[in-house]
């Protein structure tokens, strides 16, 4: 599903596949916030690269939420 | 958020350390803390060889990946576990590196050189799947570096990953792990090779990073068998910590390493013997604890 010009596509793969359809610019710290996310704990990517928590999400854009922790034993 | 150190966009922050780093700037503090743990703990030299414990995972491939960039003599050892979807994507990343990077790489197949998988002998063990496969994990790197006739093996460990397993064991006060947890394990003359865990100084969160700066394809996937473990939700507790209190996870860790460890390192007064069956060092008499659950997987079938 490609991100349409009037909202933010957010999505993440792991622990399960999710997308999220969020309106209007706001900030990375505010979208994981939203979905009750540790900004310690995930990075987020768009296109090839990582936006800080600060880094403004406009409409039309993608982003993805990855978690960066793992489980299991080491 | 701009680049503590050229001003440029900043792709990611580190509260525990008051900066942010654009790309070029994270590479170099990425890549300096793993020599600093390197030198800190005097892991190796460039004239050792290095087997890198590979799992497919971001850890392993960016420990690897940054070795060889140091011009470090290092290998991968891979194993398949036999856990479906999961080891057939992991092992096909680890292929994709291997073959990018020209990089030599051992690869086991429990299944096909031990006679069994992982889910397998979980079930016929009823056990969890995570105790058959850590066995199986620990007696094959050691066997492995050992026939390969390696100085030393690597593993992935970050800091999230030791600060979650030390948090554990302090809750439990398993005082014989705490002794043993330490980012070197000299080798055993008894045929235990000396183990070392470089990513040490560095967070899940930037090494996940590091792997999509530097493009490090690594399977994203978690192993189906880990979901609810113990080690996760402490990871998730000190994250929280660590949010309201930057730094919080380091400390744990770099000041147990300072100032704890050495209270808990019990002289290993246990000697070693081979093992009857595939001449492994064991603490026991006759088969080691691999042998032991292997061949009762192995005639349970029969
Ligand atoms: S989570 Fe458990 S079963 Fe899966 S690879 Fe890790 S130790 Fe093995
Ligand atoms: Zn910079
Ligand atoms: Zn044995």
């Amino acid at each position: 599903m490609p991100a349409s010009q009037n909202s933010i596509r957010v999505f993440m793969t792991i622990p399960q596949r999710r997308e999220w359809e969020l309106h209007g610019r706001q900030s990375v710290r505010k979208i994981l916030r939203q979905l009750d996310l540790n900004p310690e704990g995930v990075i987020v990517i768009h296109h090839d690269t990582l936006l800080t928590p600060d880094e403004m999400v406009e409409n039309g854009m993608e982003i993805e939420v990855r978690s960066a922790i793992s489980g299991g034993l080491p | 958020m701009k680049c503590t150190k050229c001003g440029g966009r900043a792709v990611i922050d580190l509260k525990r350390h008051n900066s942010g780093f654009c790309k070029e700037h994270f590479f170099e503090y990425f890549e300096n803390q793993v020599r600093k743990a390197i030198d800190e703990f005097s892991m190796f030299g460039l004239r050792d060889r290095i087997l890198v414990a590979v799992s497919g995972g971001k850890d392993s491939l960016v420990l690897w990946d940054v070795l060889m960039r140091f011009g470090y003599q290092a290998d991968g050892l891979y194993i398949d576990l036999g856990i479906g979807e999961y080891s057939s994507a992991s092992s096909q990343k680890v292929r994709d590196f291997v073959l990018a990077r020209q990089a030599n790489l051992r690869h086991v197949s429990l299944e096909q050189d031990y006679g069994y998988g992982v889910p397998e002998a979980a079930r016929r063990l009823r056990r969890a799947a995570c105790s058959p496969c850590g066995l199986s994990k620990r007696y094959i790197f050691n066997r492995e570096a050992l026939e390969g006739s390696y100085d030393v093996l690597a593993t992935g460990h970050n800091l999230d990953d030791e600060a979650a397993v030390l948090f554990g064991n302090v809750l439990r006060w398993n005082t014989g792990y705490l002794g043993r947890q330490y980012p070197v394990l000299e080798e055993d003359p008894g045929g235990l090779v000396r183990k070392v865990k470089p990513l040490i100084r560095l967070t899940e969160r930037e090494t996940a990073a590091y792997a999509v700066l530097q493009g490090v394809d690594y399977i994203v996937e978690e192993c189906p068998k880990a979901i609810g473990a113990r080690t996760t939700l402490y990871k998730q507790l000190l994250n929280d910590l660590e949010i309201q209190s930057p730094g919080s996870k380091q400390q744990f860790l770099y000041g147990f390493y300072e100032r704890g460890h050495d209270s808990f390192e019990a002289s290993r007064d246990v000697a070693l013997t081979p093992c009857t069956e595939c001449g492994q060092p064991t603490t026991r008499e006759g088969l080691c604890a691999f042998c032991q659950v292997r061949s009762r997987l192995l005639t349970v079938r029969a």
